[in-house]
Protein backbone atom coordinates (compact mmCIF):
# COMPACT_ATOMS: atom_id res chain seq x y z
CA UNK A 1 0.00 0.00 0.00
CA UNK A 2 1.28 3.43 -0.58
CA UNK A 3 2.24 5.56 2.20
CA UNK A 4 -0.19 8.26 1.36
CA UNK A 5 -3.03 5.69 1.63
CA UNK A 6 -1.65 4.55 4.12
CA UNK A 7 -1.63 7.97 6.41
CA UNK A 8 -5.76 7.95 5.46
CA UNK A 9 -6.17 4.43 6.80
CA UNK A 10 -4.16 5.48 9.51
CA UNK A 11 -6.17 9.33 9.77
CA UNK A 12 -9.71 7.29 9.92
CA UNK A 13 -8.57 4.89 12.44
CA UNK A 14 -7.33 7.45 14.62
CA UNK A 15 -10.61 9.48 14.28
CA UNK A 16 -12.50 6.47 15.30
CA UNK A 17 -10.42 5.70 18.11
CA UNK A 18 -10.69 9.01 19.29
CA UNK A 19 -14.23 8.97 19.01
CA UNK A 20 -14.16 6.04 21.37
CA UNK A 21 -12.61 7.59 23.85
CA UNK A 22 -14.36 10.57 23.84
CA UNK A 23 -17.79 8.43 24.17
CA UNK A 24 -16.29 5.88 26.89
CA UNK A 25 -15.19 8.31 29.53
CA UNK A 26 -16.88 9.99 32.75
CA UNK A 27 -15.72 13.73 31.61
CA UNK A 28 -16.48 13.59 27.72
CA UNK A 29 -19.46 12.32 28.13
CA UNK A 30 -20.54 14.99 30.76
CA UNK A 31 -19.28 17.43 27.94
CA UNK A 32 -21.38 15.62 25.72
CA UNK A 33 -24.82 16.02 27.37
CA UNK A 34 -24.06 19.03 29.59
CA UNK A 35 -24.78 21.50 26.89
CA UNK A 36 -27.40 19.33 24.75
CA UNK A 37 -29.26 18.92 27.81
CA UNK A 38 -29.11 22.28 29.15
CA UNK A 39 -30.71 23.93 25.73
CA UNK A 40 -33.43 21.11 25.74
CA UNK A 41 -34.82 22.84 28.77
CA UNK A 42 -34.46 26.09 27.54
CA UNK A 43 -36.48 24.91 24.32
CA UNK A 44 -38.80 23.25 26.32
CA UNK A 45 -39.73 26.65 28.18
CA UNK A 46 -40.01 28.00 24.91
CA UNK A 47 -42.43 25.69 23.35
CA UNK A 48 -45.68 27.58 24.31
CA UNK A 49 -44.43 31.14 23.69
CA UNK A 50 -45.26 32.71 20.37
CA UNK A 51 -42.97 34.74 18.37
CA UNK A 52 -45.40 37.85 17.92
CA UNK A 53 -48.17 36.97 14.94
CA UNK A 54 -45.93 34.41 12.95
CA UNK A 55 -48.15 31.15 14.62
CA UNK A 56 -44.37 29.98 15.81
CA UNK A 57 -43.28 29.38 18.63
CA UNK A 58 -40.08 30.46 19.77
CA UNK A 59 -39.27 26.73 20.77
CA UNK A 60 -39.30 25.39 17.53
CA UNK A 61 -38.13 28.42 16.46
CA UNK A 62 -34.75 27.80 18.29
CA UNK A 63 -34.36 24.32 18.01
CA UNK A 64 -32.85 23.96 14.30
CA UNK A 65 -30.98 27.67 15.37
CA UNK A 66 -29.46 25.33 18.43
CA UNK A 67 -28.38 23.08 16.02
CA UNK A 68 -26.98 25.33 13.78
CA UNK A 69 -25.46 26.91 16.29
CA UNK A 70 -23.20 23.55 18.21
CA UNK A 71 -22.71 23.12 13.99
CA UNK A 72 -21.34 26.33 14.56
CA UNK A 73 -19.03 25.58 17.82
CA UNK A 74 -17.71 22.93 16.28
CA UNK A 75 -14.47 25.46 15.25
CA UNK A 76 -14.29 26.21 19.06
CA UNK A 77 -13.37 21.98 19.82
CA UNK A 78 -11.71 21.63 16.96
CA UNK A 79 -9.24 24.94 18.10
CA UNK A 80 -9.60 23.86 21.60
CA UNK A 81 -7.93 20.57 20.54
CA UNK A 82 -5.60 21.60 18.40
CA UNK A 83 -3.99 23.62 21.16
CA UNK A 84 -4.08 20.95 23.96
CA UNK A 85 -2.74 18.55 21.46
CA UNK A 86 0.50 21.36 20.58
CA UNK A 87 0.79 21.60 24.56
CA UNK A 88 0.80 17.83 25.36
CA UNK A 89 3.23 16.81 23.04
CA UNK A 90 0.23 14.84 21.01
CA UNK A 91 1.01 17.32 17.75
CA UNK A 92 5.20 16.61 17.73
CA UNK A 93 4.76 12.53 18.30
CA UNK A 94 2.45 13.17 14.59
CA UNK A 95 5.38 14.94 13.43
CA UNK A 96 8.04 12.69 14.34
CA UNK A 97 5.60 9.75 12.61
CA UNK A 98 5.83 9.68 8.87
CA UNK A 99 2.76 11.42 7.28
CA UNK A 100 1.79 11.75 10.78
CA UNK A 101 0.43 15.27 10.30
CA UNK A 102 -2.09 14.19 7.92
CA UNK A 103 -2.82 11.36 9.80
CA UNK A 104 -3.19 13.38 12.89
CA UNK A 105 -5.12 15.83 10.97
CA UNK A 106 -8.00 13.67 9.21
CA UNK A 107 -8.13 11.72 12.46
CA UNK A 108 -9.21 15.26 14.05
CA UNK A 109 -11.85 15.78 11.40
CA UNK A 110 -13.31 12.74 12.02
CA UNK A 111 -12.82 12.64 15.33
CA UNK A 112 -14.54 16.14 16.01
CA UNK A 113 -17.19 15.96 13.49
CA UNK A 114 -18.50 12.31 14.90
CA UNK A 115 -18.61 13.88 18.07
CA UNK A 116 -20.40 16.85 16.42
CA UNK A 117 -23.27 14.37 15.40
CA UNK A 118 -23.51 12.47 18.40
CA UNK A 119 -24.00 16.24 19.96
CA UNK A 120 -26.52 16.58 17.44
CA UNK A 121 -28.67 13.36 18.00
CA UNK A 122 -28.26 14.46 21.95
CA UNK A 123 -30.20 17.18 21.35
CA UNK A 124 -32.57 16.56 18.21
CA UNK A 125 -34.21 13.49 19.07
CA UNK A 126 -35.29 14.16 22.13
CA UNK A 127 -36.30 17.71 21.10
CA UNK A 128 -38.15 16.11 18.12
CA UNK A 129 -40.57 14.80 20.66
CA UNK A 130 -40.57 18.00 22.51
CA UNK A 131 -41.76 20.88 20.02
CA UNK A 132 -44.34 20.76 17.74
CA UNK A 133 -44.79 22.07 14.58
CA UNK A 134 -41.50 20.78 13.10
CA UNK A 135 -41.13 19.66 9.33
CA UNK A 136 -39.71 16.44 10.13
CA UNK A 137 -41.90 14.05 8.13
CA UNK A 138 -40.60 14.97 4.46
CA UNK A 139 -37.21 13.59 3.52
CA UNK A 140 -36.28 16.88 1.90
CA UNK A 141 -35.66 18.34 5.51
CA UNK A 142 -33.13 15.92 6.02
CA UNK A 143 -31.49 16.19 2.66
CA UNK A 144 -31.32 19.69 3.04
CA UNK A 145 -30.03 19.50 7.09
CA UNK A 146 -27.58 16.61 5.38
CA UNK A 147 -26.13 19.63 2.89
CA UNK A 148 -26.27 22.61 5.41
CA UNK A 149 -24.27 20.64 8.09
CA UNK A 150 -21.94 19.23 5.58
CA UNK A 151 -21.34 22.24 4.29
CA UNK A 152 -21.17 23.84 7.75
CA UNK A 153 -18.77 21.71 8.46
CA UNK A 154 -16.59 22.58 5.52
CA UNK A 155 -16.57 26.67 6.57
CA UNK A 156 -16.30 26.28 10.27
CA UNK A 157 -13.58 22.99 10.90
CA UNK A 158 -10.67 24.64 9.23
CA UNK A 159 -11.72 27.81 10.03
CA UNK A 160 -10.86 26.11 13.97
CA UNK A 161 -7.74 24.86 12.84
CA UNK A 162 -6.60 28.61 12.05
CA UNK A 163 -7.69 29.61 15.53
CA UNK A 164 -6.10 26.45 17.18
CA UNK A 165 -2.92 27.23 15.58
CA UNK A 166 -2.96 30.75 16.57
CA UNK A 167 -3.36 30.53 20.30
CA UNK A 168 -0.40 29.32 21.97
CA UNK A 169 -1.82 27.81 25.20
CA UNK A 170 -4.92 26.15 26.22
CA UNK A 171 -5.52 29.02 28.32
CA UNK A 172 -5.28 31.84 26.31
CA UNK A 173 -8.69 29.76 24.51
CA UNK A 174 -10.24 31.08 27.05
CA UNK A 175 -10.26 34.87 25.24
CA UNK A 176 -12.00 33.38 22.53
CA UNK A 177 -15.43 32.33 24.37
CA UNK A 178 -16.46 36.16 24.74
CA UNK A 179 -16.05 36.92 21.45
CA UNK A 180 -18.16 33.71 20.57
CA UNK A 181 -20.96 34.24 23.33
CA UNK A 182 -21.35 37.74 21.85
CA UNK A 183 -21.61 36.07 17.91
CA UNK A 184 -24.24 33.80 19.27
CA UNK A 185 -26.38 36.51 21.01
CA UNK A 186 -26.61 38.59 17.95
CA UNK A 187 -26.93 35.62 15.23
CA UNK A 188 -30.47 35.03 15.71
CA UNK A 189 -30.30 31.91 17.10
CA UNK A 190 -32.77 32.29 20.58
CA UNK A 191 -35.18 34.83 19.23
CA UNK A 192 -35.02 36.29 14.92
CA UNK A 193 -32.72 38.14 13.73
CA UNK A 194 -35.13 40.23 12.56
CA UNK A 195 -35.85 42.11 16.02
CA UNK A 196 -32.79 43.44 15.86
CA UNK A 197 -30.99 46.66 14.65
CA UNK A 198 -30.26 46.67 10.17
CA UNK A 199 -26.72 47.08 11.53
CA UNK A 200 -26.66 44.55 13.74
CA UNK A 201 -28.15 42.50 11.30
CA UNK A 202 -25.53 42.91 8.86
CA UNK A 203 -22.37 42.34 11.41
CA UNK A 204 -24.28 38.87 12.24
CA UNK A 205 -24.57 38.20 8.59
CA UNK A 206 -21.07 37.98 8.07
CA UNK A 207 -20.84 35.18 10.37
CA UNK A 208 -20.88 31.78 9.65
CA UNK A 209 -23.10 30.89 12.67
CA UNK A 210 -26.27 33.18 11.50
CA UNK A 211 -25.87 31.24 8.27
CA UNK A 212 -25.91 27.94 9.66
CA UNK A 213 -28.75 28.95 11.77
CA UNK A 214 -31.22 29.85 8.84
CA UNK A 215 -29.73 26.83 7.14
CA UNK A 216 -31.01 24.53 9.75
CA UNK A 217 -34.19 26.56 10.04
CA UNK A 218 -35.11 26.33 6.64
CA UNK A 219 -34.51 22.33 6.63
CA UNK A 220 -36.67 21.21 9.69
CA UNK A 221 -39.48 24.69 9.93
CA UNK A 222 -42.51 24.15 7.72
CA UNK A 223 -41.82 26.61 4.22
CA UNK A 224 -44.34 29.63 5.86
CA UNK A 225 -41.56 29.96 8.99
CA UNK A 226 -39.48 32.08 6.54
CA UNK A 227 -41.96 34.91 6.77
CA UNK A 228 -39.71 35.48 9.84
CA UNK A 229 -36.26 35.73 7.82
CA UNK A 230 -34.84 38.68 6.47
CA UNK A 231 -36.40 38.90 3.05
CA UNK A 232 -38.78 36.49 4.02
CA UNK A 233 -37.24 33.75 2.41
CA UNK A 234 -34.63 31.12 2.98
CA UNK A 235 -32.32 32.60 1.00
CA UNK A 236 -30.84 29.13 0.11
CA UNK A 237 -28.22 30.66 -2.74
CA UNK A 238 -27.05 32.95 -0.25
CA UNK A 239 -26.56 30.65 2.74
CA UNK A 240 -24.40 28.58 0.25
CA UNK A 241 -22.57 31.76 -0.78
CA UNK A 242 -21.49 32.55 2.28
CA UNK A 243 -20.56 28.96 4.09
CA UNK A 244 -18.43 28.60 0.58
CA UNK A 245 -16.57 31.88 1.19
CA UNK A 246 -15.67 30.55 4.45
CA UNK A 247 -14.99 27.57 3.83
CA UNK A 248 -12.59 28.66 0.79
CA UNK A 249 -11.11 31.34 3.12
CA UNK A 250 -10.71 28.84 6.11
CA UNK A 251 -9.06 26.38 3.39
CA UNK A 252 -7.17 28.49 1.92
CA UNK A 253 -5.38 29.56 5.44
CA UNK A 254 -5.34 26.44 7.59
CA UNK A 255 -2.34 24.72 5.21
CA UNK A 256 -0.28 27.76 5.56
CA UNK A 257 -0.56 28.12 9.05
CA UNK A 258 -0.47 25.08 10.34
CA UNK A 259 2.28 24.34 8.31
CA UNK A 260 3.84 27.12 10.20
CA UNK A 261 3.00 26.00 13.50
CA UNK A 262 4.23 22.30 12.80
CA UNK A 263 7.31 23.81 11.77
CA UNK A 264 7.31 25.34 14.97
CA UNK A 265 7.39 21.87 17.13
CA UNK A 266 10.73 20.72 18.69
CA UNK A 267 11.24 18.87 21.51
CA UNK A 268 12.12 21.78 23.26
CA UNK A 269 9.40 23.79 22.37
CA UNK A 270 6.73 21.49 23.84
CA UNK A 271 9.57 21.13 27.08
CA UNK A 272 9.13 25.30 27.57
CA UNK A 273 5.06 24.78 27.19
CA UNK A 274 5.41 21.97 30.05
CA UNK A 275 7.71 24.08 32.40
CA UNK A 276 5.25 26.89 31.49
CA UNK A 277 2.18 25.52 32.51
CA UNK A 278 3.67 24.03 35.33
CA UNK A 279 3.95 26.78 36.84
CA UNK A 280 0.99 28.03 36.12
CA UNK A 281 -0.40 24.78 38.26
CA UNK A 282 2.10 25.20 40.91
CA UNK B 1 29.50 -4.21 15.65
CA UNK B 2 29.57 -0.91 14.38
CA UNK B 3 29.88 -1.27 10.30
CA UNK B 4 32.02 1.01 8.34
CA UNK B 5 29.20 2.87 6.84
CA UNK B 6 28.71 7.01 7.98
CA UNK B 7 25.21 7.26 9.16
CA UNK B 8 25.42 10.95 10.84
CA UNK B 9 28.12 13.29 9.48
CA UNK B 10 28.14 16.96 10.60
CA UNK B 11 30.80 19.30 9.64
CA UNK B 12 31.03 23.37 10.66
CA UNK B 13 27.60 23.24 12.12
CA UNK B 14 26.64 26.39 13.03
CA UNK B 15 23.78 28.17 14.84
CA UNK B 16 22.99 31.70 15.69
CA UNK B 17 19.71 32.92 17.77
CA UNK B 18 19.81 36.93 16.81
CA UNK B 19 23.50 37.89 17.79
CA UNK B 20 24.51 35.12 19.81
CA UNK B 21 26.45 32.06 18.68
CA UNK B 22 24.84 28.92 19.90
CA UNK B 23 26.98 26.56 18.07
CA UNK B 24 30.08 27.28 16.81
CA UNK B 25 31.76 24.92 14.13
CA UNK B 26 30.32 21.59 15.37
CA UNK B 27 32.38 18.42 13.84
CA UNK B 28 31.70 14.52 14.55
CA UNK B 29 30.70 11.59 12.50
CA UNK B 30 28.72 8.38 14.01
CA UNK B 31 29.04 5.28 12.24
CA UNK B 32 26.38 2.76 11.55
CA UNK B 33 25.67 0.36 15.21
CA UNK B 34 27.81 3.20 16.84
CA UNK B 35 25.95 4.42 20.67
CA UNK B 36 27.52 8.00 20.66
CA UNK B 37 27.07 10.12 23.61
CA UNK B 38 26.47 13.88 23.51
CA UNK B 39 27.37 15.27 26.99
CA UNK B 40 27.61 18.74 28.29
CA UNK B 41 26.40 21.33 30.80
CA UNK B 42 23.33 22.69 30.63
CA UNK B 43 22.68 25.14 27.61
CA UNK B 44 25.62 23.50 25.66
CA UNK B 45 23.89 23.55 22.97
CA UNK B 46 23.49 19.64 23.03
CA UNK B 47 19.24 19.82 22.43
CA UNK B 48 19.96 22.44 19.41
CA UNK B 49 22.03 20.09 17.70
CA UNK B 50 19.60 17.07 18.22
CA UNK B 51 16.78 18.98 16.68
CA UNK B 52 19.26 19.81 13.99
CA UNK B 53 19.65 16.15 13.41
CA UNK B 54 15.74 15.03 13.90
CA UNK B 55 14.68 17.62 11.20
CA UNK B 56 13.08 19.90 13.76
CA UNK B 57 15.06 23.02 14.00
CA UNK B 58 16.72 25.45 11.00
CA UNK B 59 20.66 25.00 11.22
CA UNK B 60 22.70 28.69 10.51
CA UNK B 61 25.26 26.89 8.67
CA UNK B 62 26.89 24.21 7.78
CA UNK B 63 26.96 20.53 6.39
CA UNK B 64 24.37 18.14 8.33
CA UNK B 65 23.84 14.51 6.93
CA UNK B 66 21.35 12.01 8.56
CA UNK B 67 21.37 8.40 7.18
CA UNK B 68 22.74 10.47 3.77
CA UNK B 69 20.25 13.42 3.77
CA UNK B 70 19.73 16.66 4.69
CA UNK B 71 17.35 16.75 7.66
CA UNK B 72 15.97 20.27 6.90
CA UNK B 73 14.80 18.54 3.48
CA UNK B 74 14.00 15.25 4.72
CA UNK B 75 10.77 13.62 3.27
CA UNK B 76 8.16 11.14 4.93
CA UNK B 77 10.16 8.22 3.77
CA UNK B 78 13.36 9.87 5.50
CA UNK B 79 11.25 9.88 8.56
CA UNK B 80 10.20 6.76 8.33
CA UNK B 81 13.76 5.69 8.57
CA UNK B 82 15.11 7.38 11.88
CA UNK B 83 13.57 6.72 15.45
CA UNK B 84 12.94 10.10 18.09
CA UNK B 85 12.35 9.04 21.62
CA UNK B 86 10.62 12.25 22.90
CA UNK B 87 10.45 13.83 26.57
CA UNK B 88 6.53 12.87 26.96
CA UNK B 89 4.23 14.69 29.28
CA UNK B 90 0.80 14.02 29.09
CA UNK B 91 0.05 13.28 25.46
CA UNK B 92 -2.24 10.07 24.06
CA UNK B 93 -3.17 9.72 28.06
CA UNK B 94 -6.39 8.07 27.09
CA UNK B 95 -5.21 5.34 24.45
CA UNK B 96 -3.96 2.25 25.87
CA UNK B 97 -0.77 1.36 25.56
CA UNK B 98 -1.14 -1.62 22.94
CA UNK B 99 -3.39 0.45 20.81
CA UNK B 100 -1.44 3.32 20.38
CA UNK B 101 1.75 1.66 19.26
CA UNK B 102 -0.58 -0.36 16.66
CA UNK B 103 -1.65 2.73 15.47
CA UNK B 104 1.33 4.53 15.21
CA UNK B 105 3.03 1.32 13.89
CA UNK B 106 0.43 2.20 10.20
CA UNK B 107 2.42 4.81 9.50
CA UNK B 108 5.18 3.24 8.93
CA UNK B 109 4.09 0.21 7.03
CA UNK B 110 4.45 1.71 3.80
CA UNK B 111 7.81 1.69 4.64
CA UNK B 112 9.04 -1.91 4.69
CA UNK B 113 12.01 -2.94 2.74
CA UNK B 114 13.55 -6.26 1.92
CA UNK B 115 16.00 -5.81 4.62
CA UNK B 116 13.80 -4.13 7.91
CA UNK B 117 10.52 -5.30 8.23
CA UNK B 118 7.88 -2.17 9.35
CA UNK B 119 6.75 -1.66 12.08
CA UNK B 120 7.93 -3.58 15.06
CA UNK B 121 4.81 -6.07 15.89
CA UNK B 122 3.04 -4.39 19.16
CA UNK B 123 3.11 -7.34 20.74
CA UNK B 124 6.38 -8.42 20.48
CA UNK B 125 7.79 -4.52 20.97
CA UNK B 126 5.74 -4.58 24.46
CA UNK B 127 7.66 -7.44 25.67
CA UNK B 128 10.63 -5.94 24.61
CA UNK B 129 10.10 -3.12 26.51
CA UNK B 130 8.66 -4.76 29.38
CA UNK B 131 4.81 -3.67 29.65
CA UNK B 132 3.42 -7.02 28.60
CA UNK B 133 1.26 -6.32 31.74
CA UNK B 134 0.30 -3.02 31.05
CA UNK B 135 -0.60 -3.62 27.33
CA UNK B 136 -4.11 -2.78 28.28
CA UNK B 137 -3.69 -0.23 30.71
CA UNK B 138 -4.63 3.94 29.70
CA UNK B 139 -1.11 5.29 29.20
CA UNK B 140 -2.40 8.11 31.89
CA UNK B 141 -2.29 5.29 34.64
CA UNK B 142 1.82 4.20 33.76
CA UNK B 143 4.40 5.51 36.46
CA UNK B 144 7.40 7.35 35.15
CA UNK B 145 9.26 4.89 34.37
CA UNK B 146 6.79 2.60 32.50
CA UNK B 147 5.92 5.86 30.79
CA UNK B 148 9.58 6.31 29.38
CA UNK B 149 9.44 2.65 28.51
CA UNK B 150 6.72 3.29 26.09
CA UNK B 151 8.31 6.38 24.69
CA UNK B 152 11.42 4.12 23.78
CA UNK B 153 8.65 1.67 22.23
CA UNK B 154 7.15 4.93 20.25
CA UNK B 155 10.54 5.70 19.09
CA UNK B 156 11.88 1.97 18.18
CA UNK B 157 8.12 1.14 16.87
CA UNK B 158 9.12 1.85 12.84
CA UNK B 159 12.19 -0.37 13.65
CA UNK B 160 14.48 2.75 12.58
CA UNK B 161 18.04 2.56 11.81
CA UNK B 162 18.76 5.78 13.69
CA UNK B 163 17.39 6.70 17.24
CA UNK B 164 17.58 9.70 18.93
CA UNK B 165 17.01 10.11 22.71
CA UNK B 166 17.58 13.56 24.40
CA UNK B 167 18.04 13.21 28.18
CA UNK B 168 16.14 9.72 28.01
CA UNK B 169 16.97 8.92 32.10
CA UNK B 170 16.06 12.41 33.28
CA UNK B 171 13.96 12.30 36.48
CA UNK B 172 14.08 8.76 36.52
CA UNK B 173 14.04 6.42 40.24
CA UNK B 174 17.80 4.23 39.89
CA UNK B 175 15.94 1.57 39.44
CA UNK B 176 13.96 2.41 36.53
CA UNK B 177 17.06 4.09 35.45
CA UNK B 178 18.72 0.67 35.70
CA UNK B 179 16.07 -0.93 33.34
CA UNK B 180 16.07 1.76 30.89
CA UNK B 181 19.44 1.08 30.32
CA UNK B 182 19.49 -2.60 29.88
CA UNK B 183 16.83 -1.93 27.25
CA UNK B 184 18.92 0.26 25.16
CA UNK B 185 21.80 -2.33 25.77
CA UNK B 186 19.47 -5.05 24.53
CA UNK B 187 18.78 -2.59 21.66
CA UNK B 188 22.55 -2.43 20.72
CA UNK B 189 23.14 -5.82 21.14
CA UNK B 190 20.50 -6.75 18.34
CA UNK B 191 22.52 -5.26 15.85
CA UNK B 192 22.47 -2.37 13.39
CA UNK B 193 20.89 0.30 15.43
CA UNK B 194 23.09 3.81 15.84
CA UNK B 195 21.97 5.51 18.43
CA UNK B 196 22.99 9.32 19.31
CA UNK B 197 22.11 10.20 23.28
CA UNK B 198 22.52 13.03 25.26
CA UNK B 199 22.78 13.18 28.93
CA UNK B 200 23.76 14.39 32.15
CA UNK B 201 24.84 11.35 33.77
CA UNK B 202 28.30 10.42 33.36
CA UNK B 203 27.97 7.36 34.68
CA UNK B 204 24.94 6.51 32.11
CA UNK B 205 27.34 7.94 29.27
CA UNK B 206 30.33 5.42 30.57
CA UNK B 207 27.85 2.98 30.61
CA UNK B 208 25.92 2.88 27.15
CA UNK B 209 28.56 4.75 24.71
CA UNK B 210 30.74 3.84 22.37
CA UNK B 211 31.74 7.06 21.68
CA UNK B 212 31.62 10.38 23.75
CA UNK B 213 31.34 13.66 22.42
CA UNK B 214 31.77 16.66 24.92
CA UNK B 215 29.79 19.59 23.90
CA UNK B 216 30.67 23.36 25.51
CA UNK B 217 30.11 26.32 24.57
CA UNK B 218 28.72 25.31 21.32
CA UNK B 219 31.96 23.25 20.33
CA UNK B 220 32.65 19.70 20.39
CA UNK B 221 35.69 19.64 23.29
CA UNK B 222 36.54 15.77 23.12
CA UNK B 223 35.33 12.54 21.15
CA UNK B 224 36.57 9.63 21.67
CA UNK B 225 35.95 6.70 23.43
CA UNK B 226 35.56 6.85 27.79
CA UNK B 227 39.04 5.39 27.91
CA UNK B 228 40.28 7.70 25.19
CA UNK B 229 39.26 10.63 26.84
CA UNK B 230 40.51 9.69 29.88
CA UNK B 231 43.80 9.08 29.01
CA UNK B 232 44.33 12.17 27.11
CA UNK B 233 42.62 14.91 29.24
CA UNK B 234 43.06 14.28 32.44
CA UNK B 235 45.58 11.84 31.94
CA UNK B 236 46.50 10.95 36.09
CA UNK B 237 45.25 7.48 37.14
CA UNK B 238 46.52 7.69 41.16
CA UNK B 239 48.10 4.53 41.95
CA UNK B 240 48.39 4.03 46.27
CA UNK B 241 50.11 1.47 47.86
CA UNK B 242 51.95 0.43 51.24
CA UNK B 243 56.04 -0.30 52.04
CA UNK B 244 57.11 -0.99 55.19
CA UNK B 245 54.30 0.08 57.26
CA UNK B 246 53.79 3.56 55.51
CA UNK B 247 51.37 4.72 52.86
CA UNK B 248 52.52 5.97 49.40
CA UNK B 249 50.15 7.65 46.43
CA UNK B 250 51.42 8.92 43.20
CA UNK B 251 50.08 10.39 40.20
CA UNK B 252 50.98 8.95 36.93
CA UNK B 253 49.51 9.13 33.44
CA UNK B 254 51.56 5.84 33.10
CA UNK B 255 49.93 3.62 36.11
CA UNK B 256 51.10 0.33 34.40
CA UNK B 257 54.78 1.40 33.88
CA UNK B 258 54.86 3.03 37.57
CA UNK B 259 53.20 -0.29 38.70
CA UNK B 260 55.96 -2.65 37.20
CA UNK B 261 58.86 -0.46 38.41
CA UNK B 262 57.57 -0.66 41.75
CA UNK B 263 57.68 -4.36 41.68
CA UNK B 264 60.91 -4.09 40.12
CA UNK B 265 62.61 -2.16 42.58
CA UNK B 266 61.28 -3.40 45.72
CA UNK B 267 59.56 -6.98 45.01
CA UNK B 268 57.09 -8.47 47.86
CA UNK B 269 57.47 -5.62 50.22
CA UNK B 270 54.59 -3.71 48.28
CA UNK B 271 51.25 -4.78 49.66
CA UNK B 272 47.92 -3.04 48.96
CA UNK B 273 48.26 -2.22 46.08
CA UNK B 274 45.66 0.49 44.59
CA UNK B 275 45.06 1.78 41.29
CA UNK B 276 42.22 4.16 40.31
CA UNK B 277 41.62 5.03 36.70
CA UNK B 278 41.13 8.70 36.23
CA UNK B 279 37.10 8.65 35.96
CA UNK B 280 34.55 9.92 33.50
CA UNK B 281 33.70 12.63 35.72
CA UNK B 282 37.32 13.74 36.51
CA UNK B 283 37.52 13.68 32.71
CA UNK B 284 34.38 15.73 32.18
CA UNK B 285 35.22 18.12 34.72
CA UNK B 286 38.64 18.71 33.36
CA UNK B 287 37.21 19.79 30.17
CA UNK B 288 34.70 22.02 31.21
CA UNK B 289 36.71 24.15 33.50
CA UNK B 290 39.30 24.09 30.39
CA UNK B 291 36.68 25.22 28.14
CA UNK B 292 35.23 27.61 30.70
CA UNK B 293 38.48 29.12 31.34
CA UNK B 294 38.85 29.97 27.34
CA UNK B 295 42.27 27.33 27.45
CA UNK B 296 40.26 24.62 25.91
CA UNK B 297 41.26 26.29 22.33
CA UNK B 298 40.93 23.97 18.92
CA UNK B 299 44.34 22.84 19.14
CA UNK B 300 43.92 20.96 22.29
CA UNK B 301 41.17 19.43 21.55
CA UNK B 302 41.84 17.27 19.05
CA UNK B 303 40.20 14.10 18.54
CA UNK B 304 41.51 11.44 20.93
CA UNK B 305 40.43 9.17 18.06
CA UNK B 306 42.95 10.26 15.56
CA UNK B 307 45.43 10.50 18.88
CA UNK B 308 44.39 6.49 19.52
CA UNK B 309 44.95 5.42 15.81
Amino acid sequence: MNPTAMAWRAGWSRGLIELRQSLTNGGDLFNHFFWPVLMLIAVFFLRDVSFGQSGFSLGALALPSILGMNAAMSMVSMSQQLTADREDGTLLRSKATPNGMAGYLLGKIISVSGGLVVDLAIFLIPGMFLISGLAIGDPGSWLTLTWVLALGLVATLPLGAVLGSVFVSVRSQGLLTLPILGMIAISGIFFPLTVLPEWVQWIAQTFPIYWLGLGMRSALLPDGAAAVEIGESWRHLETVGMLGAWAVLGLLLAPIVLRRMARRESGSSVAERREKALQRIG
Amino acid sequence: MATNQVVLDVGGLRMRYGTTDVLHDVNFQAKQGEVLCLLGPNGAGKTTTIEIMEGFRMRSAGRVEVLGTDPARGDEHWRARVGIVLQSWRDHGKWRVRELLEHLGLYYAAYSTTSIERPWNAEQLIAAVGLTEQADKKVRMLSGGQRRRLDVAIGLVGRPELVFLDEPTAGLDPVARRGFHELIEGLVDEGETTILLTTHDLSEAEKLADRILVLDGGRIVADGTTAELARQIAGQDEVRWTRDGQTFRQSSSESTRLVFELFKQHGEAIENLEVRRASLEDTYLSLVRQAESGTGQAGKTNKAEEVAR
